[in-house]
């Protein structure tokens, strides 16, 4: 009887093992590329975050928090920080709201119509941020662009503004042009989570004498919240990362007006070849979504 | 009367929003496709057109100098192949068989090596990619074994980071392994970024496990099962995970700027990107430019809209 019991776990043992070898060996195409190029570089970027480094063969000097000490005294860091919220406060729930209002009046359209809408919403974000920038800027220019032909010809302007070279526009422009590009997604998203919705639970409080408004606030909108949540943090990550936009067409000015983090961080280590500053500022970065994604989880988990 | 109009009313509200809001949504609609327009028209105006301080809406000739400009600025080889020499080490001895060859094929205007290049990358981080996330994908979903949580959520944790912040250590250590200017040192962190796992994970979970089960105790090796049953069942996983790689492969920007810097090397939207910075104000150039970028992959896109769309909803649910 005990004889018994010692082979059958030890068979259960063999097994586990087996089991666990033939996981690690499907995992192991993956895990070479992961490890050696997202999680190696994230622990290099908080490592180096505290050596003075730069390009080229010379020895990292270590500083401690001397980068981040820095950061904290830079005034053009903190100008970056203001814009990066700006765009952040404007752009997310901007976003959430046009998207909700768009697909729930495109998912109650033919189907032919819904999918023609979801697509044309979406083209933007396919376009790719190089093109869309090019065409963008030409819009916005001085002379040549349809934004102010728009405006002095129908007399909301008096004269031709400078969109993209004044610092009072620069980044309403950017800001717009980054809303065109990110509610693509969402509008995806929200469509195919109000095709999800339990269709009886509408239907059984139209029949008690619901409201259209009170049967989507009250029943769809709760039903929907694990995607609200998902579009909120895409959306907050997003927007931390608009870089083309402003490479492309301010690189950060006018007068630092449309400087952002990322902008910020890229001009460092790219422009400057101050790597350690550069990531200093990454990890700081990363904290602030860090933050802003685990407070937005705990916010929808409470509703 | 009184009931039959309270019944009448909201019915007719109905009918008036619905009415309002598809108005709205078509004339938004416009908006969002007007830039495309733009480009596409913007290609084929003349210099006229271009430089009309009133916008011409419909070109007044259609022509091709845009993209002849485009074509005649920079050259490139059309591919370049480097077959390295085989090197054998037996003892402190190096042996050195052969010896490396190039082949390089004809000289070609720098846009059209763009193009190459761009379908190279993506070609290939699409495939890398489904073949990886697949494995790891069914590993994740249906493999009990240790250190399985602290995998996953370390993959969810990576997600949520921007990648950018990674791009400084990425740079260094791509010029620690040679792979500074080469094309594959944009596509190996394409593939190791974890959403395509995430993707086929959640698609592998949805299969029962009782079919896995069955073709193991049937004398099916583990791989047998993977290839014969698992795969096949997740394909439409499979395929949003490809187009989604690809396209987002195809419009990854400040990867390619930050890794690729010789002219031979980049791809369209970089190229596209470096030319404005020497010809900024020649739009009709630009526009061209932007459409042999946009065009290709919007055709993709609409092609494989379907697929596309389930990849990015099945991404979110649990997400």
């Amino acid at each position: 009887m005990a004889n018994k019991k010692v082979t059958v776990s030890k068979t259960t043992r063999r097994l586990v093992i087996q089991e666990n070898i033939a996981a690690y060996a499907f995992m192991l195409p993956f895990l070479v590329f992961f490890v050696g190029f997202v999680l190696y570089p994230m622990l290099m970027c908080v490592y180096t975050s505290f050596f003075d480094a730069t390009m080229g063969n010379r020895e990292d000097i270590f500083v401690g928090f001397g980068n981040y000490r820095e950061l904290f005294q830079d005034p053009v860091f903190w100008k970056a920080l203001w814009n990066t919220m700006i765009i952040v406060l404007v752009s997310v729930p901007v976003t959430c709201i046009f998207s909700l209002w768009v697909a729930s009046a495109i998912s109650k359209m033919h189907v032919a119509a819904t999918s023609a809408f979801r697509c044309i919403f979406y083209l933007p974000v396919v376009t790719g941020s190089v093109a869309v920038t090019m065409v963008w800027k030409w819009m916005f220019n001085n002379y040549y662009g349809i934004f102010n032909y728009i405006g002095t010809s129908t007399g909301l302007m008096e004269k031709n503004i400078n969109w993209l070279g004044d610092p009072k526009y620069a980044l309403g422009c950017i800001i717009l042009i980054l809303l065109t590009t990110s509610v693509g997604q969402p509008i995806v998203l929200y469509v195919s989570a109000l095709d999800n919705v339990d269709k009886s639970l509408v239907e059984a409080a139209e029949v008690d004498g619901a409201t259209p408004v009170q049967a989507f606030w009250k029943i769809k909108w709760p039903q929907m919240m694990p995607t609200t949540l998902y579009i909120l943090v895409i959306t907050t990550i997003n927007s931390f990362q608009c870089f083309a936009l402003i490479q492309l067409l301010t690189s950060g000015g006018p007068n630092n007006s449309t400087m952002t983090i990322m902008y910020y961080i890229y001009h460092n280590a790219f422009k400057l070849y101050r790597y350690g500053y550069g990531n200093a500022m990454g990890v700081v970065l990363a904290i602030i979504i860090a933050i802003l994604s685990a407070a937005q989880f705990k916010l929808g988990q409470e509703k | 009367m009184k009931k039959q109009n309270r019944l009448n009313n909201p019915a007719q509200k109905d009918r008036a929003y619905y009415i309002f809001s598809f108005v709205v949504i078509a004339i938004l609609a416009f908006l969002f496709a007007f830039p495309l327009y733009w480009i596409i028209t913007g290609a084929f105006k003349n210099k006229q057109d271009i430089m009309n301080t009133e916008p011409v809406w419909v070109p007044t000739e259609w022509v091709i100098t845009n993209f002849k400009n485009l074509m005649s600025k920079r050259s490139a080889e059309l591919f370049e192949l480097t077959i390295p020499a085989l090197r054998l080490r037996l003892g402190k001895y190096i042996v050195t068989l052969g010896q490396t060859i190039i082949i390089k094929g004809p000289v070609v205007p720098a846009a059209i090596r763009w193009l190459v290049n761009t379908v190279f990358m993506s070609v290939a981080a699409m495939l890398i990619t489904c073949i990886t996330s697949a494995m790891a994908g069914y590993a994740l979903a249906k493999k009990r074994f240790y250190g399985r949580t602290l995998l996953f959520s370390l993959i969810v944790c990576a997600m949520a980071l921007p990648k950018q912040v990674i791009l400084i250590p990425m740079l260094r250590e791509m010029n620690a392994l040679g792979l500074y200017d080469k094309i594959w040192a944009v596509i190996f962190p394409i593939v190791g970024w974890p959403f395509g796992v995430f993707l086929l994970k959640q698609f592998a979970e949805g299969i029962p496990t009782e079919m896995v089960e069955a073709c193991r105790i049937d004398g099916a090796s583990e791989w047998r099962t993977f290839t014969d049953v698992m795969f096949p069942m997740i394909k439409p996983g499979v395929g949003a995970c490809a187009i989604f790689t690809f396209i987002n492969s195809w419009n990854d920007y400040f990867m390619q700027l930050i890794m690729l810097t010789s002219t031979k090397n980049l791809t369209i939207s970089l190229g596209i990107a470096t030319m404005q910075g020497e010809n900024s104000t020649d739009f009709g150039l630009l526009m061209a430019g932007a459409a042999l970028a946009s065009v290709p992959i919007i055709i993709v896109f609409l092609i494989f809209q379907k697929y596309f769309t389930k990849g990015i909803t099945m991404g979110a649910v649990k997400g």
